[in-house]
Formats: structure tokens, C-alpha cells, sequence
């Protein structure tokens, strides 16, 4: 954790040193989510509700979800520059080092320019929760935390998964996005909303629906099932697969030589 | 003329090597364009009498937008020419005795063709093949097609005039990524790709009909589906062609402006 600490830190001085590159492109990342944004406000300008939810709460679902994949993005970013480190060499570097190998590639890279999207976030999350009309008690709050939690640790198992396939493959495959960015922009709007095939896809195959549906169920107060509280947690269990797929490439490992 | 065609089949063929990315980006797409109707679908049961546009004519416009991505997306630019802007490498192209406009405009329109060649046709026939409300219709009429392919072609002319402005304002500002991302947002949303332009609001719509993000999928797309027909369709395949003109003309007039002040510093 110490090492950690300290590889942030240094992270964090290197993307100061370029200031307004920095700037521009959280800038940038702000614009992009903000178009999203748009396309929810007009939307719901037009229709009042969807599938009775209302425009406020769709929005507190959205910045709940958008938190969870920035700060993921954040921190696992190094999983996504894993098929760089492995053709260029990188990683055998890595195996030498006397400390854990995940520890190392999650260092290699802390993205900080994410901070655009996930300011955004934070503006429509308060918004969401001062007019959704929820009454907040201890029980919703921690319901919250535990939505962001849960979603931050599904979206880092995909990242570490994408990783692993590319033990295989050397190069990353471009189909793996579609499941995190698909999730990222799609999970704007409660699961449900796309119909009972998608729910059933993103609760029994990717557990998107652990974190951000059945417990925003419970917010709304359509469902008082206590269980729905820890229920995103639940999705950390999908950590496991990837974990030991990641192991198993990891066996497989050779090097590129170069 | 016959350079600026070698130019554009190079980049043509040089496109057409990259299958698997093509493989990955048709599934991608497709997973796309069903998530998309699938979220409009919730929303015509929530209200059908607000809806803009028929239903039809949405899934025809989401498929459409989902195979021809690669025609109309502003951020597939070519990192190759903001490169030799910046790096110096401009140095060679100003010397062969080709005009650099219409070379650039030959590259960028070739490049999107290749890429979209390969995508399009497998999409549309899954699109065509979907059961009723989510597949794809054949076009209205033999006319409405002919209105649509030439729709289409302008609209691409339109993408790719703008994007020439993008290239051309890297002579002027060294750090070109502020502008750029603020250009890929602008058109993203006022072309129609992050929600079709007969959804926004009246009054706003109408000022975004006349903007020249709106010539680019917009017209083609709502022409195809019947939403824009008759005299309408006429009317916006003609500002279609004014952006054209407009556009090409303003990107040389940039152009010749910086080719005058252009200091390449060796290297």
C-alpha cells in the first residue's frame, strides 16, 4: 500500500508537469460525457418518464454508474496498457521485481485526467440526490457507497481481463469495449429500461445489474429487500474468473522477446 | 485529376487491409444500434404520441448511422497528416507539384470509404433480417434512393470538408487537441449521432437544421427513412451542396493563408 502511495505521487507529478495538456484534455473528457448529458436532458424534455423513471432519477443512476467507471479507469489503467507492456518487453522487467506482479501493472499507470469526467459525475450525482425525491436514511446511503464501490471493482475485473486475454493474443481485442464502454454508455438508463433479455445478460452473465439496477430499486424504495443493500458487492465475486483467467495467461506467458 | 486518384486508391487498398479491426468494430456496431433502438423502444411505450419521427423510420436511421460510422465520424481523422504538420515532415509534400487541398481531400475521402466498404454490407443485412419493428426497411421508393445516395455522397463531401478546416488549423495553434475536442463534441451533437435532430426541442432544431453539422448523416438518413420527403428533402440535399462550396472554399483560403507564413524549422 506504501508503494502505492507512493507511485500516486509520482503519477500525479508527472501528469502537473504538463499542465495545460492536462487541463485540455479533462476539458475534453468533460465535453464528451457532457454530450450524454444532452441527449438525456433533450430526451426527457420531450418524453416525462421512461419506464416510469423520471428524469432525476435516471440521473442519479447515470452519475452513479459514470463515477464507478472513471474511477476504476482511473486507477486500473494500467491494466489497459497491458498489451503495450507485454509486446514491448515491459513485463519482463516486471516479473524480476521482488513485489507482486498485479501491484506492478496497476502502478504503471494512474490516469488523472479522468477527473473531467468524473467532476461531471459528481454535479449530476448531487443534483440526482437533492431532487429525486428519495428520502435519504443511513440504510440508502450506504447503498450508494456500496453501488460505487461494486461498480468500481466489476469495471477494474474487466480491465484485469482484458489484460489476460492479451496474454494470448499480444495484441488486445478491440471486442472486449464493447462490453466496458457498452456498459459505460449504456448504463445511463436503469438496466431494465432495454428489456427483460438485456437484465437477464447483465445479471447472470456480466453482473452489471448486481450494482447499478437491483439496488437503485431499492433507493427508489420500488423494492424494501434488505439483501439489495450488499447486493453490489456481490459483483466483486466476479473478480474471481478474471483473477484466475489472469493467472492461468500468466502461466502461458512467453516472452516477446524484444 | 489522374494523381489525385492514385492517391485515392492507395489509401483505398491500404484501408482494406485491417479485417479483424473491421470484425471487431461490425460487432461493436451492431451491439450499438440494438441497445440504441432498444432504449428508443422504452420510450415510444412511455409516449408514442411524442415521438418525432415513426418508429420505422428510427431503427432504418440507427441502422443506417451504426453501418456508414466510418463516413460520417468526425474523430476518425488521419493522425499522419496532423503529424507531418507538426513534426515538419510537410516540408516533402509542399514540394511535389500537387495541390495539397485536393490530395488531402482524395486521402481522407478514400480512407473513410475503405473503412466503411468493408463495414457496412454485413450490418445491413443483419439490420434487414431483424424481425418488424427492429429490423430495417427498404427505401420508399426508387426515387427517395436515388435522393439518398446522392445525399449521402454530399454529406460525406461536407465531413470530410470540415475535417480539412481541423488539419488546417494545426498550422495555426501548436497544441491542436483543445480545438479538436471541442470540434469532435460540437459535431457529434449537433450532427444527430447522439440523438437524431427531430428529437430536440422546436426552435432549437430548427437553428440546428441550417447549421452545417446538420448536412452531414442527418440528411442523408432521415431522406432513406421518409422522414424528410418532398420538398423538404430537396430543400436539405441544396444546403447539402452550399456547405459543400461553402466549406471546401473557406479550407483553401485557410490553407493558402498558412502555406504563405509556414517556417519549417529543418530538421
Amino acid at each position: 500500500m506504501k508503494l502505492y502511495k507512493k507511485y500516486f505521487g509520482i503519477h500525479f507529478r508527472s501528469a502537473m508537469q504538463y499542465k495545460v495538456s492536462f487541463l485540455l484534455t479533462t476539458i475534453g473528457q468533460f465535453l464528451v460525457s457532457f454530450n450524454i448529458f444532452l441527449g438525456i436532458y433533450f430526451l426527457f424534455a420531450r418524453f416525462s418518464s421512461v419506464k416510469g423513471y423520471t428524469y432525476q432519477e435516471v440521473m442519479l443512476c447515470f452519475a452513479v454508474n459514470i463515477m464507478a467507471y472513471s474511477l476504476a479507469e482511473m486507477f486500473a489503467r494500467g491494466f489497459d496498457m497491458f498489451p503495450s507492456i507485454i509486446s514491448n518487453g515491459e513485463f519482463d522487467r516486471i516479473l524480476v521485481r521482488p513485489k507482486g506482479i498485479l501491484l506492478q501493472v496497476l502502478c504503471s499507470k494512474i490516469e488523472f485526467t479522468r477527473i473531467g469526467r468524473m467532476i461531471q459525475a459528481v454535479i449530476m450525482f448531487f443534483y440526482g440526490v437533492k431532487t429525486s425525491g428519495i428520502t435519504w436514511s443511513i440504510d440508502k446511503v450506504i447503498t450508494v457507497g456500496f453501488m460505487v464501490i461494486g461498480g468500481t471493482t466489476l469495471y477494474s475485473a474487466l480491465f484485469l481481463l482484458y489484460a489476460a486475454v492479451s496474454f494470448f493474443t499480444i495484441e488486445g481485442i478491440e471486442v472486449m469495449n464493447i462490453v466496458t464502454d457498452g456498459a459505460r454508455e449504456y448504463g445511463k438508463y436503469p438496466f431494465d429500461t432495454y428489456g427483460k433479455t438485456v437484465l437477464k445478460i447483465v445479471t447472470y452473465l456480466i453482473p452489471f445489474a448486481l450494482f447499478q439496477y437491483y439496488p437503485f430499486l431499492y433507493l427508489l424504495g420500488r423494492n424494501t429487500n434488505p439483501v439489495l443493500i450488499i447486493l453490489p458487492l456481490a459483483s466483486a465475486f466476479f473478480y474471481l474468473p478474471c483473477y484466475l483467467f489472469f493467472q492461468i495467461g500468466l502461466k502461458h506467458y512467453k516472452s516477446t522477446g524484444s | 485529376m489522374k494523381k489525385y486518384v492514385s492517391f485515392f486508391r492507395m489509401r483505398f487498398s491500404t484501408g482494406l487491409q485491417y479485417r479483424q479491426a473491421a470484425l471487431a468494430g461490425m460487432a461493436t456496431q451492431f451491439v450499438w444500434g440494438a441497445m440504441e433502438i432498444l432504449l428508443f423502444k422504452a420510450f415510444y411505450e412511455a409516449d408514442p404520441s411524442a415521438f418525432p419521427m415513426e418508429f420505422s423510420a428510427l431503427t432504418s436511421y440507427i441502422w443506417l448511422q451504426q453501418a456508414f460510422l466510418a463516413l460520417y465520424m468526425m474523430w476518425f481523422l488521419e493522425r499522419e497528416i496532423f503529424d507531418s504538420i507538426t513534426s515538419g515532415g510537410i516540408a516533402y509534400e509542399l514540394c511535389r507539384p500537387l495541390d495539397l487541398y485536393s490530395m488531402w481531400f482524395a486521402r481522407n475521402i478514400a480512407n473513410r470509404l475503405s473503412k466503411a466498404v468493408l463495414r457496412c454490407i454485413p450490418i445491413l443485412i443483419l439490420a434487414a433480417c431483424l424481425p418488424k419493428p427492429y429490423g430495417m426497411l427498404p427505401p420508399r421508393s426508387f426515387i427517395t434512393f436515388i435522393l439518398f445516395l446522392i445525399s449521402m455522397g454530399l454529406a460525406l463531401f461536407v465531413t470530410v470538408a470540415f475535417s480539412m478546416i481541423l488539419y488546417i488549423l494545426c498550422f495555426y495553434t501548436i497544441s491542436p487537441l483543445g480545438i479538436r475536442m471541442v470540434a469532435f463534441s460540437l459535431v457529434e451533437f449537433f450532427s444527430g449521432s447522439v440523438i437524431p435532430l427531430p428529437f430536440l426541442p422546436d426552435g432549437i432544431r430548427q437553428v440546428c437544421e441550417m447549421l452545417p453539422f446538420a448536412s452531414m448523416q442527418n440528411v442523408p438518413f432521415r431522406i432513406y427513412s421518409g422522414d424528410l420527403s418532398g420538398i423538404d428533402g430537396y430543400g436539405a440535399v441544396s444546403l447539402q451542396l452550399f456547405w459543400v462550396v461553402a466549406l471546401i472554399i473557406l479550407g483553401k483560403w485557410l490553407l493558402k493563408k498558412a502555406q504563405i507564413r509556414v517556417v519549417v524549422q529543418g530538421g
